[in-house]
């Protein structure tokens, strides 16, 4: 089984550089261990604004169930989010704090 | 846009009453019971769910009647109330096992009080016995009467807005109800299951609901002398395989007597049935077209999309936007990836949700899209309009499609297409599939072309056959999306804006139709995808689904077929290599489901290929059905097989298709003004097809 090579900060960047669309296969890899975070806890966009504002929640996996609002932090970029959660994945990957 | 209507009215709130169940009208059979027997062949889903009613004649808020019931502990109960608040519930004692058949029954003998409760497995586990019988309780109480009818699958809630309010509905398959006048004991009871029923006890029998009967209606039919039927409520699944079906069979027609089980759940929902606040009665001269009532309260806003037709048998425009309603049906309130934690990784991005999905996932009695499946974890096949469809709103984009949710799916997306008819100055007339289905090639035929929505992807047989004519006589068709003419569903016989589809062997789906039930209730015909139906979609657009992906869109590449002279009204104007490599959805016109040009996909020999997809990403993957060998390199950067080819051919008498195979195409319409190559070969090509000189 893949397991994730902290190291590999170039794919870091590379995720960083363009989160959403074409990835490196060795990105593409790592992203599909990383995006595979299991319920309870799952962490989703909650839209604030239509199409302009986001904030970070998180499911339980469970029908009926509210969605956990993470904290107000809100983002103005799908993509800057995008880079938000894969930190605290890293964060709980690797025990590794990213800047 | 100046408004048509406007005025001021009161709101209010009205609740939804989900949950499907079976209801008697007639009143006068079960007054009149002293002793009587209530039995039935049950195969619970949940039974650990709580109270669930499977049959009786009680009143929940007088406390009032009986009902044989799963209770809250999953045993079978019996439950007497004699309305002065005094209720007595006589159980089994053993649970029951989810998923497994069953003959309950439970009988009261009004003379001397004894409760006899039957709860037999129709295969014993030896290791988890859940086979009980109890026939020695007494009971002082004697069932009260009420105004509550006799039900099947919930109990009387009450009145709301006219209608009975079902409660503890219960979650399973019911086949063959049964009550009799008096004590039946566990031989009678298994011998009441015949068909026809025995001599000897039809004296005793009240009802003998017979679920095989009228699969096709809302009738439940009763087989007794009595000939007491009853009527269902929110549409619970029929032609359902029964206690008694053997797999020898897969289709009910050919073996109803093995399909006599309904399949409720608490979570069905047909009509929400609310009643009208305001009404606006369209003007016979009103332009045919997009509308939508536009509600305010405070600073909030909603949009009510309403379609506007031509009247029947007329038309105002030769070009016809036939709106995809029976897709939009399908996905109507589609919310399978709060439950579903791999979407992410499905998609390529984080799930935006917006508060239309936070409101679904707190109420789910706004019902399901056939995308979902019910609490008790079975596929759904029924979607109706009658109901608030939030997802299908102006600016309500879908939470999985595109990160932040920025690529419109159905309802939304076909705006870019109307935005751009408008812009662009063509007259068009506005029909839905639901009126296809309805009048099917009197509809069409009286057009000169037709254009299709961004996912036509659900199709009724009606609906196939019309097209299907239509382009044999010379009808012109624009196919404008992507993954279309895919599934095959089923309107409803009687009931308005309601389709089946039943899942089977091979698509994209959350889940499939169970074994054996693979034919639907609504018309009897065989579900899934066409391509295995042997009607594939490149018979009619010339190209079948071929690759989904949610993340970025690509762009079309022109083919040496885009140079043929029969493609030169296409390309007119044309100098570009590269189409579409712009646009609202995903940057590019080639994008989030593509269609192929594949003989195997149907294509017609003479198809000429004008475009092919670049630039999707690995998130795009192919079509399950194209993937019985499961190999690496399935991603669109490594499989040639998985792209969207645009294509152009002409049908037998002047008539054509054109398809743009591509879901993203409507979203670059409009860039730079609408002076683009997409709108340019778009123009084009509906100019053309309206001229009535031959393909």
């Amino acid at each position: 089984m893949y397991k994730i090579d902290p190291s590999r900060k170039d794919l870091v960047e590379e995720f960083r550089a363009n989160p959403v669309g074409h990835h490196s296969a060795d990105l593409q890899q790592m992203l599909n261990v990383v995006r595979a975070d299991p319920f309870p806890g799952k962490y989703v966009l909650l839209c604030v604004k239509p199409h302009r504002e986001w904030i970070l929640g998180r499911l339980s996996g469970v029908r009926g169930d509210p969605v956990e609002v993470v904290d107000d932090q809100v983002f103005t970029c799908a993509e800057d989010a995008e880079w938000e959660v894969f930190k605290r994945r890293w964060k709980t990957l690797t025990g590794e704090d990213l800047n | 846009m100046e408004p048509v209507a406007a005025g001021e009215f009161a709101g209010r709130q009205q609740a939804i009453h989900a949950g499907s169940h079976g209801v008697i009208g007639r009143d006068a059979p079960f007054a009149a019971l002293s002793s009587f027997t209530l039995q039935a062949m049950i195969w619970p889903t949940t039974p650990a769910r709580g109270r669930q009613a499977l049959l009786g004649k009680w009143s929940e808020p007088d406390q009032s009647g009986y009902a044989l019931v799963i209770d809250n502990d999953a045993t079978l109960a019996l439950m007497l109330g004699d309305g002065e608040d005094n209720v007595e519930i006589v159980s089994s004692g053993q649970p029951l096992h989810e998923r497994e058949w069953y003959l309950v029954g439970a009988s009261f003998d009004a003379e001397t009080g004894e409760v006899c409760i039957h709860q037999v497995p129709l295969v014993e586990n030896p290791l988890a016995n859940s086979v009980a019988e109890v026939c020695k309780t007494r009971t002082s109480r004697r069932p009260g009467r009420s105004h509550a009818p006799f039900m099947i699958a919930a109990t009387y809630g009450g009145e709301a807005g006219g209608r009975a309010v079902g409660t503890h509905h219960y979650n399973g398959k019911i086949d063959s109800p049964r009550i009799a006048n008096r004590v039946l004991d566990r031989d009678s009871m298994t011998a009441l299951l015949q068909r026809p029923i025995p001599a000897d006890l039809r004296p005793a029998v009240i009802a003998a609901w017979d679920f095989a009967r009228a699969i096709p209606t809302t009738r439940i039919e009763d087989a007794s002398a009595n000939r007491i039927d009853g009527m269902l409520v929110n549409l619970p699944m029929r032609a359902m395989t029964g206690y008694n079906w053997t797999g020898k069979e897969m289709n009910w027609q050919h073996a109803p007597e093995q399909y006599g089980a309904i399949h409720f759940h608490e979570d069905d929902l047909y009509d929400a049935g609310w009643e009208a606040d305001f009404e606006y009665t369209i003007p016979a001269d009103m332009r045919s077209g997009v509308y939508a009532a536009r509600l305010t309260s405070g600073e909030d806003e909603d949009h009510i999309p309403f379609f506007v037709r031509p009247p029947r048998g007329s038309r105002n425009a030769d070009l016809a936007l036939l709106i995809p309603t029976a897709s939009y049906w399908a996905y109507a309130n589609e919310h399978m990836v709060v439950e579903s934690s791999g979407s992410e990784i499905f998609n390529g991005h984080l799930t935006s949700l917006s508060p239309e999905d936070l409101f679904l996932n707190a109420h789910p009695e706004f019902g399901h899209s056939m995308y979902d499946v019910f609490f008790d974890g079975s596929a759904v096949c029924h979607s109706s309009r009658l109901r608030p469809i939030l997802n299908m709103r102006p600016g309500i984009t879908i939470s999985w499609v595109g990160p932040g949710g920025n690529m419109p799916w159905q309802f939304n997306a076909d705006l870019h297409i109307v935005d751009w008819l408008e812009a662009m100055g063509h007259d068009y007339d506005v029909i839905t599939d639901d009126d296809l289905d309805d009048e099917g090639l009197q509809l069409i035929g009286q057009y000169s072309a037709v254009m299709t929505g961004t996912h036509p992807e659900y199709v009724s047989t009606r609906m196939w056959d019309a097209f299907d004519t239509y382009l044999r006589q010379g009808g012109r068709l624009m196919y404008m999306g992507g993954n279309g003419f895919y599934s095959r569903v089923a309107y409803h016989g009687t009931l308005p804006g309601v389709v089946e589809l039943r899942r089977t062997e091979v698509e994209f789906r959350e889940k499939s139709a169970a074994p054996g039930e693979y034919y639907h209730s609504f018309n009897g015909e065989y579900g899934g995808i066409w391509r295995r139906i042997g009607r594939p979609p490149g018979t009619l657009v010339g190209v079948g689904m071929a690759v989904e992906g949610f993340d970025i869109c690509g762009y079309y590449r022109r083919k040496p077929g885009s140079y043929e002279s029969r493609a030169e009204f296409i390309f007119s104007g044309i100098d570009d290599e590269i189409i579409g490599d712009f646009g609202v959805v995903g940057g590019g016109a080639a994008g989030i489901e593509l269609d192929r040009c594949d003989g195997d996909l149907g294509s017609p020999p003479h198809t000429l290929v004008l475009a092919s997809s670049e630039g999707l990403s690995n998130q795009y993957l192919p079509t399950v059905e194209d993937c019985l060998m499961i190999s690496p390199g399935l991603g669109a950067m490594d499989n040639s097989q998985a792209r969207g080819d645009m294509v152009f051919f002409e049908t037998p008498n002047g008539g054509g298709v054109f398809s743009t195979s591509s879901m993203s195409w409507s979203g670059s319409l409009c860039h730079n003004g609408y002076d683009n190559n997409v709108s340019k070969v778009t123009d084009n090509v509906l100019r053309r097809f309206l001229d009535p000189a031959p393909l």
